[in-house]
């Protein structure tokens, strides 16, 4: 095909995307004047049904929690896929474990400026984390926020050049039961509705007061759950990485 | 009506998106990434959208570029 009949047959359909996406565009309600129901219903209702000061956790993991668990288990499933895909092949060798690597390399290039920030970094990281998964349904954050800061405090150890330490702290198989139980959990969270006598995971465990820690209902389970699974799924990635980037040769 | 700081933080976020795609070589284009996902994070804030932009934060700061260097550093092992 030659370039400009090739031209011409791209012409064609960019214009009109183009000017179905002007007129499309045309039509929108002007920016900040939102018109559909259900945002200010929400807003209504999260605090006096649910309990929940954060109306954004009513949405994930009560009103839509079945969604969620739809795309928790897109982030179970591709930490599975990493896994598989990083296994050792049959055609490739370890030299050496990375382990052994780094016990004869004792000594890292890290500069020491460098693994002092990152070594005082790890305590705020896990307590920034921890904070930002229990207090999900009552501030901006949650399971999943939080996980990730709490995998990333982890992370830290081992940019601070203490690749053995960073082992030693996240046992492979501590993560995998971690990520498993974590995702789990959550469609256990959705059982306990069921056995109550309830729509599957409708929130029937006690709401408690508004704004407390103990409140909300299964919001405040479901977020710790998800926290272990995102956490410990992340963390699971990074130790496959690792353990292959650093020294596996084909 | 967009306010002035919405629509910088707007037009920041198109610049630095135009900048990542300029980028070819994907270690450099992987710490561009993290100026666009900051600059994301600051327009969540002024939408006022908090949950948002933490979630763009850890996504943006942490997850993606972290996976973008393992790879490349993978890729690098493979073919040193």
């Amino acid at each position: 095909m030659k370039a400009r009949t090739r031209l011409a047959l791209f012409a064609i359909p960019v214009v009109g995307v183009a000017a179905l996406l002007l007129w499309s565009f045309a039509g929108l309600p002007s920016f900040g004047h939102y018109r559909g129901p259900y945002g200010n219903e929400i807003n209504a209702q999260a605090v006096p049904r649910r309990h929940t000061t954060n109306a954004v956790a009513a949405v994930n993991f009560d009103y839509r929690g079945f969604d969620t668990i739809g795309e928790e288990f897109i982030l179970f499933a591709a930490v599975m896929g990493v896994s598989a895909l990083l296994r050792l092949q049959r055609q490739e060798h370890k030299e050496e474990s990375p382990l052994e690597h780094a016990r004869a390399h004792a000594s890292t290039e890290m500069a020491d400026s460098v693994a002092v920030v990152c070594m005082g970094l790890v305590t705020p990281f896990v307590l920034l984390g921890l904070y930002i998964v229990v207090h999900g349904h009552l501030t901006p954050g949650g399971g999943f926020q939080g996980g990730v800061i709490l995998a990333s405090a982890f992370l830290m150890v081992y940019l601070a050049g203490r690749y053995i330490t960073f082992r030693q702290l996240s046992p492979k198989g501590l993560l995998d039961a971690g990520e498993g139980s974590g995702a789990g959990g959550f469609v256990l969270v959705g059982f306990v509705g069921m056995l109550a006598g309830a729509a599957f995971l409708e929130n029937v465990l006690p709401l408690g007061q508004s704004g407390k820690v103990f409140s909300a209902g299964t919001l405040p389970v479901i977020n710790l759950s998800v926290g272990f699974e995102v956490g410990a799924g992340l963390l699971l990635v990074m130790w496959e990485f690792l353990e292959q980037a650093l020294m596996v040769r084909s | 009506m967009i306010g002035v700081l919405q629509g910088v933080a707007m037009l920041t976020v198109g610049i630095f998106g135009f900048a990542v795609v300029l980028n070819r070589d994907p270690l450099p284009q992987a710490m561009v990434f993290t100026f666009f996902g900051g600059s994301l994070v600051v327009l969540f804030i002024v939408l006022q959208a908090p949950d948002v932009s933490l979630s763009a934060i850890v996504v943006g700061a942490m997850a993606y570029p972290l996976m973008t260097v393992l790879t490349l550093a993978k890729c690098r092992g493979r073919s040193r």
